[in-house]
């Protein structure tokens, strides 16, 4: 079997083989084989309901595929929960805005850097323990440019400081594979270069798959480009040859248009 | 999408307290509040005063399910009742000194949650609370008809009050309410020190949104298994109390309206505030308690439309209400002094 063999460099980081998804008959994702290079920014674009964050979760283990195998790091993920698939070093944010409301930026920090620890399991322990993350939490939250609000409620943040916590949060996982399901959906011109700048510089050493709409952040960020329509892959390759493919055009006027 | 990934749970929980943890107010209420403990039973009659300490840790469990982690159980009377059953079954048959015997009934509560808990936790809200009520009606009728051990519709009659033969405390029920006190004071400091752990803090993130919680790579069902396991120590030990305080164990207390009583004194006190459990017991045990003496029919009636009234008007529950006040009066304050 392919999992028994140590897991090359040469080989992608990520791989599904003909993935497949059903709601009641309705394909969702159908057949799609995608790789993602290691210490590459992978871009998955598409019009609405083209499978992008069905995609997402199949990869995340927050949807069970119908068939089809999806293979991370020489583990095969196929099936698994998100519990255990987080743990392997893929972190993900959500496309809407998911964060617990109550706790102040400092402890989702905490929260996310105890994953690993075992901490979280102790009941007998203060939670004041959960400081010994303080410093490791204060530079996360300083790469995002939220030092200065670590003892707010999330609930207290901008809509954009929002979507920048939760690329914090995602960085505490350390993780070799970065999942941002519309990193700047809903952002104004001035986050989403903002936004730009920050998976750019967060990305360094690590592979990033995202979802985005918006073509400036896609030509600005990716190195690859998968096109999705009606849960197939249309098109793949680099973002300039993939912007002038024929299929894509008519893909995107056609939705537009409709 | 899965149950799991969406499933948030619609409780309004009141603010969190203004008070710092190492706030001196706070140690001073603690203080307030173990003088109010000890006074306990020269204010009122003290198998009363045990009453309320009982029903109070048993909200208190609760409130740890539905404040801290989202789950609303309507079948709590299974363990609270399963504990004062197996609390005397032990103390009848070997004569231990009854806290040993309350820590049995309290294990035993644990053991048969593990498995309810298990089946119980894949699901959320009403959902939830249908399956654990379930369970507990099974509960309910497997007494009843284990009337050997039981004693069926007569209950668990003579539980003795052993204790190290200590005379005043096994045949007066005022220091027996110190004693028992004790090991209601320890299941307060666990829940406490489970709410106020790395643990519950993951407790509380599974209640808020469990599918960044398992992104995260929190296995979700296991701590809400945990947590469940947990509380039905607690409303064991609550339950064995009860059973020895009173000298037996009844069909009542693993009937359904045990489990909605306490749900009932757990919102009246405040979800999510903890303490609130102790004050929603003190207010519904002393008035059940009044009523009672005073020959008034409707107990019911009087209760119900208490907690009608607190729920509309508080929100929050006395505790939730409370805090919520102080809250808005500090922060004005210090905004007043900052202008």
């Amino acid at each position: 079997m392919h999992e028994e063999v140590p897991a090359l460099t040469a080989t992608p980081l990520l791989e599904t083989r003909s993935l497949t998804k059903e709601f009641r008959g309705f394909r969702a994702v159908s057949g799609v084989d995608l790789a993602v290079e290691r210490g590459t920014i992978h871009a998955l674009v598409g019009p609405n309901g083209a499978g992008k964050t069905t995609l997402f979760n199949l990869l995340t283990g927050f949807l069970t595929p119908t068939s089809g195998t999806v293979h991370f790091d020489g583990h095969d993920i196929t099936g698994k929960a998100p519990e255990q698939i987080a743990p392997l070093g893929i972190a993900r944010s959500f496309q809407i805005t998911s964060l617990f409301e109550a706790m102040t930026l400092q402890e989702h920090l905490e929260l996310a850097l105890a994953s690993p620890t075992g901490l979280a399991n102790q009941w007998w322990r203060s939670v004041a323990r959960l400081s010994r993350f303080r410093k490791r939490s204060l530079e996360l939250l300083d790469q995002v440019g939220l030092a200065d609000r670590a003892g707010a409620p999330a609930s207290s943040l901008a809509y954009g400081q929002k979507r920048a916590l939760e690329l914090a949060i995602a960085m505490a996982l350390d993780p070799k594979l970065l999942l941002l399901d519309e990193p700047t959906a809903g952002m104004g011109l001035e986050d989403v270069d903002r936004t730009i700048g920050l998976v750019k510089s967060l990305s360094a050493g690590r592979t990033v798959v995202f979802v985005d709409h918006n073509m400036h952040v896609v030509g600005s960020l990716a190195d690859r480009v998968t096109v999705l329509q009606s849960g197939q892959v249309l098109a793949e390759g680099p973002y300039d040859q993939v912007r002038a493919d024929e299929r894509v055009i008519t893909a995107y006027l056609g939705a537009v248009h409709e | 999408m899965s149950e799991q990934m969406t499933a948030k749970v619609d409780v309004d929980l009141a603010q969190p307290s203004i008070l710092s943890r190492r706030s001196p107010w706070r140690y001073l209420m603690l203080l307030a509040g173990l003088a109010v403990l000890v006074m306990l039973p020269y204010w009122i009659y003290p198998p009363v005063a045990m009453d309320i300490l009982c029903w109070g840790l048993f909200a208190i469990s609760v409130d740890l399910l539905l404040g801290f982690t989202g789950l609303l159980s309507f079948g709590h009377a299974a363990f609270w009742g399963g504990s004062a059953y197996c609390t005397g079954l032990i103390a009848i048959t070997w004569g231990v000194p009854f806290p040993v015997a309350v820590i049995g009934g309290s294990v035993f509560a644990m053991l048969i949650a593990w498995p309810i808990g298990w089946l119980s936790v894949r699901r959320t809200g009403i959902y939830f609370a249908m399956v654990t009520l379930a369970f507990a009606q099974m509960i309910y009728f497997i007494a009843n008809q284990l009337r050997d051990l039981t004693g069926g519709e007569n209950g668990l009659q003579g539980i003795p009050r052993t204790f190290f033969g200590i005379d005043a405390v096994e045949n007066d029920s005022f220091y027996f309410y110190y004693a028992g006190a004790v090991l209601i004071v320890i299941g307060i400091a666990i829940a406490w020190q489970v709410v106020n752990s790395p643990f519950g803090r993951v407790l509380t993130a599974v209640r808020d949104n469990p599918a960044r919680a398992r992104a995260l790579g929190y296995d979700v069902e296991v701590f809400k298994i945990k947590a469940f396991v947990i509380s039905a120590g607690l409303a064991g030990l609550a339950g064995g109390v009860f059973a020895i305080s009173h000298g037996f164990a009844s069909l009542q207390e693993l009937a359904w309206t045990t489990s909605g009583k306490v749900v009932l004194i757990t919102v009246l006190g405040g979800i999510g505030t903890l303490w609130g459990g102790l004050v929603g017991a003190g207010v519904v045990v002393t008035l059940e308690d009044y009523l009672s003496s005073s020959g008034f029919e409707g107990i019911g009636l009087i209760t119900g439309g208490i907690f009608v009234v607190i729920v509309l008007l508080f929100r929050h529950g006395i505790w939730g209400t409370a805090r919520n006040a102080l809250r808005r009066f500090v922060l004005d304050r210090r905004r007043a002094t900052r202008d």
